[in-house]
């Protein structure tokens, strides 16, 4: 196999290493219907559960009578609080440092909460045995306005926590109250405000939400009664992060625990954390010694599980005349939830949401979060933010136009004037983080030249003067966003998941015949790590991707990870599998040399092979040292090629963008037509180009579902109004745009291949981009800031609130 | 997700369906598309102990021209309403409302007879049937009868059917061959209900209106026969003046419920709104 | 409630089962078959997820009863690859053109993209966007499925043309 004739550049291609669109190898068996999803699972004498839920959103449960549902055949038990109790397991540990419910014991605090679960032969029978089951309710006053939440005579939420004042991350100040986060300079920002001469304040709420992945979250229990084993295939986005959440609240060895997630239909940062059916499962696979499947439904799935956002968040820029900014302050009010289940690092309750001073140079800022709880469902991050990063960037993106129309400037201009240098790199932020690398204002540029910005401008104040002389009912509006985002959570002196530090791993074996196998600590839910992990090996090892198998998601066999969200796997297990591979690299490389007979430093590494410089004729391929790591390796060596990198990172990173959109809004019915979107990318080092654009064009639709219409809402007395697929707007492929994609690249100067993560970009930028784009189109009006979601009735209301209808 | 039991049954006649429906009362329920009925079931909202399909009876589907009327089969499809050449040359409103009604899978299966039958004030084709003077002829344990659509629906899943009637056919007088038509739907994406919507058929004598129909689809308990409304057209050149009386008009028997769509107040708005374009666009239509 | 004896025949086999009345297809067809393709992603019959071909039909196999499907023909997303395994132009083109990535929504939206092809070989982008309305996916922003059905209609049309010529 003399292949000395192919160039460097030949070979390189052949490897579909990084940077190439490699065509991906789950399609494979996801095009012919071969996916193994966990409701795909189907084993010997499996049961199925359902849950009993609350209809009310605060009330007492007086009685449970469950015998009609026992009398059905087919049911086999109903599990109420008073079972979990003895095993302690009617509570469990939130990620948060709450508590949630497991199935409630004396009171319900959110409508649809969990009351009993239902363990039948089949999901028929259980649904039957669900509306068997008798609960009589004493219902209680509701708190669904968290701005209500800590009023005087609001009624108590948490009986089991009443009297702590002590909270898991400081001082309780009322009985709804969950914690005060504050970070920053106060007296320094408040002294700015005092000096300026310009400022601006805004209540800027970015209502709830949910990331509805198509696959709604579920599992398999199976105990084991002989060897005292427990299986669970899940979708997890964390499978390791469980299996230790099990053992430790079950008391089961956690060697004795097996965990698997498998394929899984999307996330989005909804199957992070541990839920009731989970622990359900379980508990009912050890009393019966049987397999235990839990499936929720979609209005289950909407109205119980994590949501995201409802951020309510105040917020100030104090700036000079000319438009420098000169600080920043923010007041959250963030609404948690009956309890807060928020997925966030330990140390991070209000997840990352300094990164508020987003994309420009504020000198001085301040920020104080308050969470609160309610009747509503447990939760808060989730949904493409990367811990409240979407929150973060919607609020600053937002401010800055509201600041440019304050100013009489355009909001591009203000914000070139304040984006941050290229040469401030790394920029420490007046909230404390330290920006890796970027070339702001160079995307900012490119991104306005693809849209022909100026043009764009010139067209809108002649569609302005046509609306005022009545010739036409449409209002043009162009939206820019700039946002820095923060991911790759992260280095272990600041970010655990409690308390395990968020590093992450790749194990990387190497087979005689220069196959490879890897393992990896994250878990993919369509990001595709299958092909893209494959393509750092191969370019790291010189060896083809087709012949890299890729796994994940089986807790035995994969190094310990902290999972997939908040944009981490590239960043984090990413820079795993490079120095992994870098590893076994070096130790190929003194192979090499002893096959070679010359010293370490006499070679060079092209491609996929190393040659003695000057020498190149004389060369080993990785593939031929593959085979002789298993016989022919110097004295002092083991035999074998592998390695494993637990990868501590130094810092996160932080992906960027500018994005530009053109939407022609309907006045007198409402309705936002999207005229154009453009969204340029920074995401340091491409891996597979086809991939990240295909990221793009899936968090921009999540973008815009959640600018234009999504909302989980609740009325006074607690009904969560419309949690199903009826009402919760999901776009369709007629409603959802077309989306332009670019990018630029500044690699991360920390990271092994300079790569920063992608996924969560879209979403972050896209939601400011979309919200800017409508409230500009009602700017010239005396409109200063219209709430999301900007569906068509409170477009239309906005407009009629102008006296637009005449 | 999981509907209650039921006994199934599948009648190959009209005669059989009807003594079916009428031995079996109240806990039994026609099945055509199922696309409105099997999701309530699901959601365990509507719990028939038995279902009679209509599916296996043939006299039952069809669309052909009887005289002056069209008559369609009350178990024709949205689908095959959209591809029939007959009603596009004749009545193209149909194929125009078809097209908006839900997403393509629920066109192949949701049928005519059980989009106007069910008395759902959210389905689309009632106000057009109403809009265009339609009768539903209906066979029970009495004799055959005919009913129009105007006086079919009395509330909100309440319409004129006695127990152990279905519809099996709906007739529909042909408008001529220069009426203006148009369905306006506003909705928030493809497959919602209306936020509100509006059917116009009208004629023009010299850019005159001759003749006006208006139906308002999902801004009440039931579809909506805006005859004040339409008459105020009459005569008019559908100048803005005219139009904006008759808008007034449309807009005062309206009810709308507020919901995810938008509040009330919206809603009625809306139904005017979709009125004002689909008048334009009628009046475009003919010639 | 009694079992009813069914009989139809799913990808080009033929099939029976014994079901209550109340069975949804879909259930049929993934726990009795062992059809795991089709998928459950609702409870309201909005996501297609569980899109099956039915009699020639693109039908939501959720909102059906298996009792409803007596005598039918039934095509899932695992019987359209050819007997040597060749993949169908679709499933080859929604791998060419990046057209899924969890590939939840994949099975239903390549048996309705397979009906939407045979009912209109050369579909305009609006036309396939329509025609895919039924059919909800959360990761990819259609925009590499509409280039996947367009890539699938151009080797069908290619196929059948060079058919015809011969």
């Amino acid at each position: 196999m003399n292949d000395t004739v192919a160039s460097s550049a030949q070979r390189a291609e052949r490897l579909q290493g990084m940077g190439c669109a490699r065509k991906r190898v789950e399609d494979i068996r996801f095009v012919q219907g071969k996916g193994n999803y966990v409701d795909d699972l189907k084993l010997p004498g499996m049961l199925h559960g359902d849950f009993v839920r609350s209809p009310y959103g605060h009330a007492r449960i007086k009685k449970i009578d469950a015998s009609k549902a026992k009398e059905l055949p087919g049911v086999i038990a109903v599990l109420t609080a008073a079972d979990l109790k003895p095993l302690s397991l009617h509570y469990m540990p939130t990620l948060a440092g709450d508590v949630q419910a497991v199935l409630a014991e004396e009171k319900v605090l959110f409508q649809n909460q969990e009351v009993a679960f239902v363990l039948a032969t089949d999901r028929y029978v259980a649904a039957d045995g669900v509306e068997l089951v008798e609960v009589e309710y004493e219902a209680l006053p509701v708190v669904v306005d968290p701005f209500k939440a800590m009023a005087p005579d609001a009624p108590v939420l948490r009986e089991d926590i009443k009297d702590k004042t002590d909270g898991a991350h400081g001082k309780r100040v009322h009985h709804n109250h969950i914690f005060n986060w504050q970070i920053g300079d106060r007296e320094a920002t408040d002294t700015a405000f005092q000096r300026a001469p310009v400022t601006i304040k805004e209540l800027i709420s970015y209502q709830r939400v949910h990331p509805a992945p198509l696959e709604t979250c579920q599992c398999v229990a199976s105990f084991d009664k002989i060897k005292g084993e427990l299986t669970v295939w899940g979708t997890f986005q964390a499978p390791h992060v469980i299996r230790t959440v099990a053992s430790l609240i079950s008391k089961i060895p956690e060697h004795k625990i097996h965990v698997i997630a498998p394929d899984i239909g999307g996330g989005f940062g909804n199957k992070v954390g541990a839920y009731p059916g989970y622990i359900c499962a379980v508990v009912a696979s050890i009393v019966t010694g049987q397999p235990v499947k839990w499936v929720e439904d979609r209005i289950e799935n909407l109205s119980a599980t994590a949501f995201a956002r409802d951020y309510h968040m105040t917020t100030e820029i104090a700036a000079t005349a000319d438009g420098r900014v000169t600080g920043l302050r923010v007041h959250v009010l963030a609404d948690h939830g009956g309890f807060d289940a928020c997925a966030d690092p330990t140390q991070w309750p209000a997840g990352f949401f300094n990164i508020v001073t987003g994309s420009y140079d504020f000198p001085v800022a301040h920020v104080s979060v308050d969470g609160v709880y309610t009747n509503k469902a447990p939760g808060g991050v989730a949904y493409r933010c990367s811990f409240r990063v979407t929150e973060a960037a919607y609020c600053i993106e937002r401010a800055m136009d509201i600041l440019a129309q304050k100013l009489g400037m355009d909001p591009a201009d203000l914000r070139m004037k304040n984006l941050i240098r290229r040469e401030q790199f790394p920029y420490r932020s007046a909230l404390g983080w330290e920006y890796d690398s970027g070339d702001y204002k160079m995307a900012l540029q490119k991104a306005l030249d693809a849209v022909d910005y100026h043009a764009l401008r010139a067209e809108q104040k002649e569609r302005q003067e046509a609306f005022r002389r009545g010739e036409t009912r449409e209002l043009m509006g162009i939206g820019v966003a700039f946002f820095t985002e923060i991911v790759g959570a992260g280095p272990s002196r600041n970010c655990d998941i409690l308390g395990i530090a968020m590093f992450d791993s790749a194990e990387i074996r190497i087979h005689p015949t220069g196959a490879v196998i890897a393992r990896l600590g994250t878990k993919s839910q369509g990001q595709g790590h299958e092909t893209t992990y494959a393509q750092i090996i191969a370019t790291e090892l010189g060896l083809p991707a087709d012949d890299i198998a890729v796994e994940e998601g089986n807790t035995d066999t994969a190094p310990y990870g902290l999972g997939t969200y908040g944009s981490r796997s590239t960043p984090v297990s990413g820079a795993a599998t490079a120095v992994a591979a870098r590893k076994i690299k070096a130790k190929a490389q003194m192979i090499a040399a002893h096959l070679l007979e010359v010293h370490d430093d006499d070679l060079e590494w092209d491609v996929d092979r190393f040659r003695v410089k000057g020498n190149p004729e004389r060369f080993k391929t990785m593939k031929e040292l593959a085979w002789a790591a298993y016989h022919q390796v110097p004295s002092g060596l083991e035999p074998g090629l592998e390695a494993v990198s637990y990868y501590d990172p130094p810092n996160m990173t932080y992906p960027f963008g500018a994005y530009a959109c053109v939407v022609d809004v309907d006045v007198d019915t409402g309705v936002v037509k999207v005229r154009r979107f453009f969204a340029l990318d920074d995401c340091g080092t491409r891996i597979n180009p086809m991939i990240i654009e295909g990221q793009i064009h899936g968090g921009l639709t999540e973008a815009f579902g959640i600018a234009m219409g999504q909302e989980i809402r609740y009325d006074e007395i607690g009904n969560v109004t419309g949690p199903s697929f009826l009402d919760y707007f999901m776009p369709t492929a007629v409603e959802t745009p077309k989306w332009e994609t670019d990018w630029t690249t500044t690699p991360s100067p920390h990271h092994p291949i300079g790569a920063k993560g992608v996924g969560e970009s879209p979403n972050v930028g896209g939601v400011p981009c979309f919200a800017n784009a409508v409230n500009d189109a009602f700017k010239f009006l005396g409109s200063t800031h219209i709430s999301m979601p900007h569906d068509n009735w409170r477009t239309w209301t906005a407009a009629d609130k102008l006296g637009l209808h005449g | 997700m999981i509907p209650g039991a039921f006994a199934y049954h599948r009648p190959s006649s009209v005669a059989e369906a009807v003594t079916l429906l009428s031995e079996l009362g109240e806990d039994a329920r026609p099945l055509a598309g199922g696309h409105s009925l099997i999701p309530m079931m699901k959601l365990r909202i509507a719990s028939p102990e038995h279902l009679v399909d209509l599916a296996g009876i043939n006299d039952l589907k069809g669309i052909r021209a009887e005289g002056n009327d069209i008559v369609i089969g009350a178990m024709t499809t949205q689908h095959e309403l959209i591809g029939s050449d007959l009603l596009s040359s004749l009545l193209p409103i149909i194929r125009e409302t078809s097209l908006l009604v839900s997403d393509p899978q629920v066109r192949y299966v949701g049928t005519l007879g059980g989009n106007v039958a069910n008395g759902d004030p959210g389905n689309d084709m009632p106000a057009v049937m109403m809009c265009l003077g339609a009768t539903y002829r209906v066979a029970g344990p009495g004799s055959e009868r005919r009913i129009a659509a105007r006086e079919f629906y009395q509330g909100a899943y309440f319409t004129s059917l006695e127990p152990g009637e279905i519809i099996t056919a709906i007739h529909i007088p042909v408008p001529g061959p220069h009426h203006g038509y148009a369905y306006e739907k506003l909705k928030r994406k493809v497959g919602d209900y209306a936020t509100a919507a509006a059917a116009v058929i009208l004629t023009l004598d010299q850019g005159r209106v001759a003749s006006c129909s208006i139906g308002l689809t999902n801004v009440s308990e039931t579809p909506l026969w805006a005859q004040a409304a339409a008459n105020i057209l009459i005569g008019s050149t559908l100048d803005a003046a005219s139009v904006k009386q008759a808008v007034a008009a449309a807009e005062a028997i309206t009810s709308p419920a507020s919901d995810n769509r938008g509040p009330a107040q919206y809603r009625t708005k809306m139904a005017g709104v979709m009125l004002t374009r689909a008048l334009a666009r009628a009046k475009e239509r003919a010639t | 409630m009694a079992k009813v004896q069914i009989t139809m025949n799913v990808n080009g086999k033929a099939v029976e089962g014994s079901v209550e009345p109340r069975l949804l297809l879909i259930h049929f067809l993934r726990e009795q078959l062992s059809l795991t393709g089709p998928h459950i992603g609702c409870d309201t019959s909005h996501c297609g997820a569980c899109t099956v071909d039915l009699d020639g039909k693109s039908v939501k196999a959720c909102t059906v009863f298996a009792v409803q499907a007596q005598g039918a023909n039934i095509l899932t997303v695992e019987g359209l690859a050819a007997p040597d395994g060749t993949l169908h132009a679709l499933q080859e083109g929604f791998r060419e053109m990046h057209g899924l990535q969890c590939g939840f929504c994949t099975p239903g939206m390549i048996i309705r993209a397979y009906r939407l092809l045979q009912e209109n070989p050369r579909p305009s982008e609006a036309e396939i966007r329509l025609g895919i309305s039924g059919n909800l996916c959360r990761c990819t922003g259609y925009q590499n499925i509409v280039k996947a059905i367009q890539f699938a209609a151009a080797k069908l049309s290619g196929a059948a043309l060079q058919e015809a010529a011969e």
